[in-house]
């Protein structure tokens, strides 16, 4: 048996579609934030996978990653300062429940 | 052909990542989706290690395993009970997220596995060194990542002071 390129994407394929199906199913607020985390994490996986595999020797792909993760860290704490707010004035995460700047 | 040892080290990130992930979406505690998440970051960064990058793998275990994951973990402790379960799923809800989830998995899985010719097996490669990646990370030349570098760390600080304005206490 050999590890070959499609045995890499294949988990990442399947991680993308977990955060898919959270993203749409949850309804609290962080649960959605993490579902998508798992979505960005799936991109850097393939990223780098690109990179090893087709590139070996250039190191734009582990780069690119490397920017995302850094990317990924910003969104999630800014996210999570506006989730505290929201917190703070309704009381509650849920999406269905926060509609106060709705039309 | 790959060695025994590394095939074995890839099922086990393989199903780790792929386990740790479906557990994150369908978990019903959320702290626990929390930890989930935590343990799909680490077999990522094993995956990293298996592909050679350590520095990525480095880097993936302290911002995302280290930092981002205790954001997550405090930030449920300020904004719920931990031990409680969210409310069961409309059944509408969770045929609406299969049904997007398993089209994305059907049209990429196919699109993956029908372009056989783009299947390569693991090239010769070794770590990158660390020189190497520091030069490609503060140069200025052709396919060096000064101006990034620097646009991600004024968007960092931007990012900081944002979330200090946003999450404030408003004392008027």
């Amino acid at each position: 048996m050999e590890l070959t390129i499609l045995w890499y994407l294949i988990p990442s394929l399947l991680m993308f579609c977990c955060g898919v199906y959270g993203f749409i199913t949850r309804k609290n607020m962080i649960a959605m934030l993490i579902s998508l985390e798992l979505m960005l994490n799936a991109v850097d996986i393939n990223f780098v996978v690109f990179n090893r595999f087709l590139f070996p020797g250039e190191l734009e792909g582990m780069f690119f990653t490397l920017f995302a993760i850094a990317l990924a860290a910003a969104e999630t704490a800014l996210a999570i300062a506006i989730i505290i707010n929201v917190f703070r004035i309704s009381e509650k995460i849920d999406v269905d429940d926060v509609t106060k700047m709705k039309y | 052909m790959e060695s025994v040892g590394s095939i074995i080290v890839y099922v086990v990130i393989a199903l780790a990542i792929v386990i740790c992930s479906v557990l994150a979406v369908t978990t019903r505690k959320i702290l626990r989706a929390a930890t989930y998440l935590l343990f799909a970051l680490f077999a990522t960064a094993a995956l990293y290690f298996q592909l050679d990058y350590e520095f990525l793998g480095a880097v993936q275990i302290a911002v995302y395993a280290g930092g981002i994951v205790v954001l997550f973990v405090f930030s449920i402790l300020l904004t719920s009970h931990p031990g409680d379960n969210s409310a069961k799923l409309a059944s509408r809800k969770r045929v609406l997220g299969l049904t997007g989830a398993l089209l994305l998995l059907i049209v990429a899985g196919y699109s993956l596995i029908s372009r056989c010719e783009m299947i390569t097996a693991l090239p010769q490669g070794e770590n990158p060194p660390m020189k190497f990646i520091g030069e490609t990370l503060m140069g200025t030349g052709h396919g060096q990542y000064l101006l990034p570098f620097e646009a991600i760390s004024v968007l960092l600080l931007a990012c900081i002071i944002g979330g200090v304005v946003v999450a404030r206490k408003n004392n008027n």
